[in-house]
């Protein structure tokens, strides 16, 4: 892990905004950002562990620990809330028994709330493993993933 | 061979809609059919109720079929839709439809027009005349042509950007920089997605103008992560861009350097504040900055920085080709040339319509959008993202017009228009404006880290009908304190969303006790 962390950090040492970019590549090896990446960071960049913590814990990118095995991402923003975010919400937290921003009990899903993914004229909108759906429903959400 | 080419964007909205399910069929089809054929990867038209829409090019002219699902393929071959056949999906010749006939698109000629990423296909439609213009003209000049177009940035302030460029052009430094701000978080707005997507080289080539406007030799474009598609885009016009001489150390023969990089942002709603957004391009944390210095003095990295929205760079071009009077030509009062539109919520007919600025705000909605898209009565409507006016339909006459709006208690912001049905309770979308608020809050001051939250409390005790008179005044007083003492527009402008709710849909604010007791 130590490897892995430094490896995707230290290329981007001497970049513009080189921590958040460090950073981004941490989570796409680990699928999160591993605690040990505020020393190692802090170590790299000579900056303190507070600045890296404090980085880190900004922006909502960045997860402390890894998604479930389907990671779902619903607009719950005011376009998609006029055509009915609000009850496809409602609807996916019943069936997956889970709470929003957080993992089901078996890891099955990760759910999370995104203010906005430009698809404002094709509301509502998700994003499911990475795929966008526009004009979405619950159900279509819950066919992607499989159950 | 001309009519076996076959139009199918990549914009994100039409995947989004199964665009790349559709381009398998396609392609698995011709195959079958042993028919040669090549696919063009457009942006979108901004027709998103007709995506995926498929073009054909017959005699000169583009015709449509939309929306298409990968179902429809094999009939629209039957059809011969290669040779414009009829088929149920059939829309026309696409530029003849009133939408797109009733626009003036100056920004979003090519869009949905050209393959993004052919430079020959950018030239062909009048792409680097402006950048070549600016070439042979000093940066005085450049500025000068800016100042005379009227242009005001299109983010949501509407700042003139002449000024803008007056400022950086004229302050002494080593090192100067043009930031395109493409942070586009507001709901209800995917314009720049839209042309980032669609006509990448547009952007680009507005900000090599603006580098050589102001004596900058490096700009950074920061873009949000929820946008992939734009991303990888933008990346490969770059390459493209550099191939091609616009950017590098010789752009285009003038002898000056531009250098572009893409950075992508980490989830921050607040990032598309300027000063925030520099902050986290220099990789910290997007805590916004006091003003003054102003950015364009001391901005990245204390140095002079053009920040502009990616539409305010967009209109650069074609302003540099045809001359500021021309483009001041378009619009009314104040409000010179065009914006594009976003129609977007419960509406019939989603998507993008530029148009010059004094269209009526009901003719956008209506005419143009169709009404609601669930065929329920008109309730409201968001203009500018979520810091932006809720109006009821009494409004609908006012004009499009920086002026106009603010005299309205509203704002034009970045041409985002949400409509709400009838089902929409405002109360609850004004408590959304304070949620939105606490969750995207930089924390740095006091009235919109801690207000937001007050606002949340201060309405549920509304609903809950719990000293409503009190809460009421208090919800008034909270707002204008957050007015006058947030740093930046994210706490000043959330009662904006949430005064003109109490103010337009009083109803909704009723106590709600008594309500459902009369019921």
């Amino acid at each position: 892990m130590e490897k892995i962390i430094r490896e995707a950090l230290s290329g981007h040492v001497a970049e513009t905004g080189g921590l958040i970019i460090g950073l981004r590549h941490v989570q796409e090896r680990c699928q999160f950002v591993p605690s040990d990446t505020v020393r190692i960071a802090a170590e790299l960049f000579n900056i303190s562990q507070a600045e890296v913590r404090g980085v880190i814990s900004f922006y909502a990118d960045f997860r402390d620990k890894k998604p479930g095995q389907n990671h779902i991402r619903l607009c719950v923003a005011e376009a998609c809330q006029s055509v009915g975010a609000r009850a496809i919400e409602e609807d996916l937290l019943n069936r997956f028994a889970v709470r929003m921003g957080e993992t089901d009990a078996s890891d099955f899903v990760t759910i999370e709330p995104v203010y906005c993914l430009g698809l404002c004229s094709c509301a509502p909108a998700a994003e499911v493993n990475g795929e966008l759906i526009a004009r979405v429903d619950a159900q279509r959400i819950v066919d992607e993933v499989g159950s | 061979m001309s009519s076996l080419r076959i139009y199918v964007p990549l914009d994100s909205a039409a995947v989004a809609l199964g665009a790349d399910e559709v381009v398998a069929a396609i392609s698995q089809e011709a195959t079958s059919r042993n028919l040669v054929i090549e696919i063009v990867r457009n942006g979108s038209r901004g027709m998103h109720w007709l995506e995926p829409l498929v073009e054909v090019e017959v005699d000169g002219k583009r015709i449509g079929y939309g929306p298409v699902a990968k179902a429809d393929v094999a009939s629209l071959f039957e059809a011969d839709f290669l040779s414009g056949g009829v088929h149920a999906k059939s829309v026309g010749t696409v530029e003849e439809l009133p939408f797109m006939a009733d626009q003036h698109r100056l920004t979003f000629a090519r869009c949905g027009v050209t393959d993004p990423l052919s430079i020959a296909d950018y030239q062909a439609h009048g792409g680097l005349e402006g950048v070549t213009n600016a070439i042979k003209l000093s940066q005085s000049d450049i500025v000068e042509t800016i100042k005379a177009s009227g242009l005001r940035g299109r983010g949501g302030a509407g700042f003139p950007a002449g000024i803008k460029w007056d400022t950086v052009q004229s302050a002494q430094a080593d090192q100067k920089y043009i930031v395109c701000n493409a942070d586009e978080g507001d709901s209800g707005t995917f314009a720049d997605r839209m042309i980032m997507e669609g006509d990448p080289l547009l952007l680009i080539e507005g900000m090599v103008i603006a580098g050589l406007g102001v004596g900058a030799t490096k700009g950074y474009i920061y873009l949000r992560s929820e946008y992939p598609i734009a991303a990888r885009i933008l990346n490969e016009a770059i390459e493209v861009a550099k191939a091609n001489k616009l950017l590098g150390d010789d752009v285009l023969g003038s002898g000056k350097a531009f250098e572009l990089t893409v950075f992508i942002g980490a989830g921050a709603y607040i990032c598309g504040e300027e000063t925030s957004l520099l902050e986290s391009l220099e990789g910290k944390r997007g805590v916004v900055r006091a003003k003054p210095p102003l950015p364009a003095l001391e901005g990245l990295f204390g140095k002079p920085t053009l920040v502009h929205n990616v539409l305010s760079l967009c209109a650069v071009p074609w302003i540099m080709a045809n001359g500021g009077a021309a483009y001041a030509e378009y619009g009314q009062g104040r409000s010179k040339g065009t914006l594009a539109f976003q129609l977007a919520g419960n509406i019939k007919q989603g998507g993008l319509f530029e148009t010059a600025f004094g269209v009526k705000l009901g003719d956008l909605v209506n005419k143009y959008g169709g009404g609601t898209r669930s065929g329920r009565p008109f309730k409201a409507v968001q203009i500018g993202g979520p810091l932006g006016a809720y109006l009821p339909e009494q409004m609908l006459d006012l004009a499009m017009d920086y002026e106009v709006m603010a005299q309205n208690g509203a704002g034009v912001g970045h041409g985002g228009i949400v409509v709400f049905d009838d089902s929409a309770d405002l109360l609850a979308q004004a408590r959304y404006a304070f949620e939105f608020c606490a969750e995207e809050s930089c924390g740095k001051c006091t009235p919109c880290r801690v207000g937001a939250v007050r606002g949340e409390e201060v309405i549920d005790k509304i609903a809950a009908g719990t000293d409503y008179d009190q809460n009421m005044v208090l919800l008034e007083d909270l707002c204008e304190l957050m007015v006058d003492g947030s740093l930046c527009a994210m706490g000043g402008m959330t009662p904006i969303p949430v005064m003109s709710a109490v103010k337009h849909f009083p109803d909704d604010f009723a106590p709600r006790v008594n309500r459902e007791a009369a019921e």
